[in-house]
């Protein structure tokens, strides 16, 4: 088993990019990594992504990327975890390079959501749920996260303002990150004016359709350390799942594949979660960063709300948490998101996170979830700053 | 994604028509929807089970937006988490009651209705939704 | 027509949609407020209710009370002029909601706003013949009338289930017999591309209503020898309330023998729903003894008439509720939810 490393990131801009294909996007991103990581040779590809097939009716994603990069010797993997592929392609990557299947891996997470119409794409991700009794009920995906909204307010006697806060943290950091999709600053009753889309969430608490892609290249960290002064090590990659249907669930407010996911990645890592001075969460909505945030244990159950409104979460508090803007603020390319949030934690522990530099940041957890928490992906980060 | 696979349909049509769920023959736990395997005993030896047809609101949400296609033309529509006897909570839209009246804890009944249509000329996909108890 | 073995009702079952729109909002709507109405308010299908949803609900509730297993039922019929398919039985699904299927048979009957007296007729004929032990009849309407028509204030959804089988002295009520008058009256259509009905205005009165309902009356209290005033109850199919009163009268009955049946002023014009939900709210509160007529019509035309003989009361704590529990629950629509609901709106 070997030590793998970041070598080379890039990703495109996260919005409605109509000029750009799947295909665009996906280049755009490759080049970007390759170039940063100062390499071209490829020995693996893997590709996540959640709705090509349903969006562009596209699939073979594997053989499209080999093409698209002018590649002919390249093996490639895509894989789908909903909205945790991004995730899952990064972890397979991880392990190819860890049990030495290969030395050089491209990982590339990509989203074309705007491709379609909103009905469409919130059709489409109600295949990341049961078709039979979830989505036969007509529920969408923020419906599936207001419910949960609703559970908690009521069950922890919690005020929709204080989960609020999540978003204009997010939206707070996406300001300065050039490559996010919503750069303006909000406050909490900007949040809870913004319209309703399912009770009781609003329109500004829930990420939305958004094109991009993310691309990070991994090695055995002792070939990292002769290209890069500075390599990202990945002390841990894990993934874990949790009941399919929601309401199956012993506590519908408990995501066990983050917890399940976690506790295997500090156990990997060899380190305790006291050492994890910055994450990134999946907040798809202010409710599930909330929830991400207790199931990964960094707060108690039922006081997230309140760690997040009396600030811990900010660039400058006790843990900075979606530093560039999350899925809200940087947006949420469904499959490619996995990815973005690998690229945004190894600029910040290369210390290269400009504006939004966290002070202090050696170690870092990315959490990206797949349908409503029924797949949970957890990566451990150490930069190597002196 | 308006039209619907009729075999598809067709198969789940008695475990919805009648909320049908399973019951393991090892250990006696009750599921729903129905599976092949006990999550619990690891059984392959499950039968049809039939809920009960009452429960309770545990949390519930309107759709008003983005709404699946074929579900469109019910905007607004409310969804909810109902938990029914067994330990069995499912998720069902909530009708014949007013976005004001929907309330945590609300008892409701099970009722027969019109689930979508693949447009005029597509099968109606049937099914059940809960609605407040008859007083 | 006098069934060889005594059919009886096991359990029956009405019921009526929750949404209701005051003719009152529909004459706003189209400039004739202050006019005289037939109904009050008309009882509106939800916009994911159709005939065949409201038939397994009726159904349900029938069954509820019988404690008989579904699948000993080996008829269901359901009479309908809004069936949801033109082609593929109504009967098929309601069975499966019911879990009477698959030993059954199963048919959908169309006579216009008799065709639940029809199903009546037909399954009492199997169940007299010793073929099922049990039939399901099912009367149930969500017909449509074109904006701004007359129909529209009288227009209404709704349905009843009929469990029937062997008479015993369990049987709610009992078949004397039946008579049916039937000819070819054009007084009120559909043709099959048409989503709207047609009518030939007042000849729906006289030679079409009125000439089949007072026939088939008349020849069933002849062929039993009845006078009205051996009936305790007199239904009439109420497409208006004038008719039925109307014909009531010129037959001899009272408007004490007609009031229990009236449905229409509360819920409007259930189609194939109407007559047999008029004997919903009759069998409801009718006395062990009483006897009853009831008298449908369907247009094109004919009636079939019945008499029926009541055993028992539905019981103290009888699962299923009473019409007139439902007929309460209520709430009430503007004309664009009522527009909406009822498919009058292109999306």
């Amino acid at each position: 088993m070997r030590r793998v490393a970041v070598v080379g990131v890039g990703c495109t801009r996260v919005g409605e990019l109509w000029d750009k294909s799947l295909k665009d996007l996906i280049v755009e991103s490759t080049l970007k990594a390759l170039d940063d990581a100062g390499i071209e040779k490829i020995d693996t590809i893997y590709v996540g992504n959640a709705l090509s097939q349903i969006l562009q009716r596209q699939g073979n994603l594997g053989s499209l990327t080999v093409d698209v990069l002018g590649l002919e010797e390249t093996p490639a993997i895509s894989l789908e975890a909903a909205d945790a592929s991004g995730g899952l392609a990064f972890h397979e990557a991880v392990k190819a390079v860890k049990f030495g299947w290969a030395d050089f891996v491209l990982v590339v997470g990509v989203e074309k959501m705007s491709d379609a119409s909103s009905s469409e794409v919130a059709e489409a991700l109600m295949t990341f749920e049961d078709q039979d009794y979830v989505a036969f009920t007509g529920i969408n995906q923020a419906g599936l996260h207001a419910l949960l909204l609703r559970l908690y307010m009521e069950k922890f006697r919690v005020k929709h303002e204080e989960i609020a806060m999540f978003a204009v943290n997010a939206h707070k950091n996406a300001a300065n990150n050039s490559y996010a999709q919503f750069r303006s600053l909000i406050n909490v009753e900007d949040v809870l004016k913004s319209p309703i889309i399912a009770d009781p969430l609003r329109l500004l608490e829930y990420s939305t359709i958004a094109d991009g892609s993310a691309a990070v290249i991994l090695c055995p960290l002792e070939e990292a350390k002769k290209i890069k002064k500075n390599p990202v090590e990945v002390l841990a990659s894990t993934i874990a799942t949790d009941r399919f249907f929601l309401f199956e669930r012993v506590d519908m407010l408990t995501f066990n594949s983050t917890r399940k996911a976690v506790k295997k990645a500090l156990e990997e890592a060899k380190i305790s979660l006291q050492d994890i001075n910055l994450v990134e969460v999946h907040d798809a909505s202010t409710i599930l960063g909330v929830l991400s945030l207790e199931d990964l244990g960094f707060v108690e159950k039922g006081k997230g709300a309140s760690f997040v409104a009396e600030g811990h979460i900010s660039l400058d508090g006790t843990l900075p948490t979606n530093t560039f803007g999350g899925l809200k603020g940087r947006g949420n390319p469904v499959g490619a998101t996995g990815v973005y949030q690998i690229v945004e934690m190894v600029w910040q522990l290369r210390g290269e996170a400009g504006k939004n530099q966290v002070g202090n940041a050696k170690v870092g957890l990315t959490h990206n979830l797949g349908g409503t928490g029924s797949y949970a992906t957890v990566n451990i980060l150490k930069g190597n700053l002196t | 994604m308006t039209t619907t696979s009729v075999p598809k349909y067709w198969r789940e049509i008695k475990y919805r028509y009648r909320l049908i769920g399973s019951r393991c023959l090892q250990c006696g736990k009750i599921f729903f929807p129905h599976r092949a395997v006990c999550r619990v005993c690891g059984s392959r030896k499950l039968e049809d089970y039939k809920l009960s047809e009452k429960g309770e609101v545990l949390s519930f949400t309107v759709i008003r937006r983005n709404s699946p296609s074929s579900f469109e033309k019910n905007v607004p529509y409310i969804v909810g988490l109902i938990k029914l006897e067994n330990g069995i909570t499912l998720l069902s839209q909530i009708v014949d009651c007013s976005i004001e009246e929907v309330s945590i804890g609300m008892p409701v009944e099970l009722t027969f209705r019109k689930i979508k249509e693949a447009g005029k000329e597509g099968i109606i996909e049937y099914g059940f939704k809960f609605r407040p108890v008859l007083k | 027509m006098k069934p060889e073995k005594c059919v009886g009702i096991i359990s029956y079952g009405g019921y009526v949609p929750i949404y209701r729109v005051k003719t009152s909002e529909i004459a706003r709507m189209w400039g004739r407020d202050g006019e005289p109405m037939q109904a009050e308010e008309v009882a509106v299908a939800s916009m994911d209710e159709d005939s065949v949803t409201m038939a397994v609900e009726a159904a349900r509730y029938a069954l509820k009370s019988a404690k008989i297993d579904p699948k000993e039922i080996g008829a269901i019929y359901i009479g309908s002029e809004s069936k949801p398919y033109a082609v593929k039985s109504s009967g098929t699904i309601v069975a499966e909601a019911i879990g009477a299927s698959p030993h059954i048979t199963a048919a959908d009957f169309e006579f216009a706003c008799k065709g639940g007296t029809e199903a009546l007729q037909a399954c009492i004929g199997l169940v007299a013949a010793g073929m099922v032990k049990y039939g399901l009849a099912i009367g149930v309407d969500a017909a449509q009338a074109a904006p701004s028509d007359d129909l529209e204030y009288t227009v209404a959804c709704g349905g009843a289930a009929f469990l029937v089988g062997p008479k015993t002295d369990e049987t709610i009520a009992y078949f004397e017999g039946s008579c049916s008058y039937v000819s070819d009256t054009p007084d009120f259509w559909r043709r099959a591309e048409q989503p709207y009905p047609s009518h030939a205005g007042r000849f729906t009165g006289e030679p079409a209503y009125f000439r089949h309902v007072i026939n088939a009356a008349k020849n069933l209290m002849k062929e039993f020898s009845y006078k009205p005033e051996d009936f305790d109850y007199v239904i009439f199919h109420q497409p208006n309330l004038k008719f039925p009163v109307r014909a009531g009268l010129m037959l001899g009955f009272t408007r004490k023998q007609l009031e229990p049946g009236l449905v229409i002023p509360s819920i409007g014009n259930v189609y194939a729903g109407s007559a047999l939900l008029g004997l919903v709210a009759v069998l409801d509160s009718a006395k062990p003894g009483e006897r009853i007529l009831l008298v449908s019509y369907g247009s094109g035309g004919g009636s079939d008439a019945f008499s029926i003989v009541v055993q028992r009361k539905p019981s103290k704590g009888n699962p299923t509720p009473f019409i007139s529990q439902l007929i309460s629950r209520k709430k009430y629509l503007d004309y664009a939810q009522y527009a909406k609901y009822r498919g009058k709106m292109f999306f």
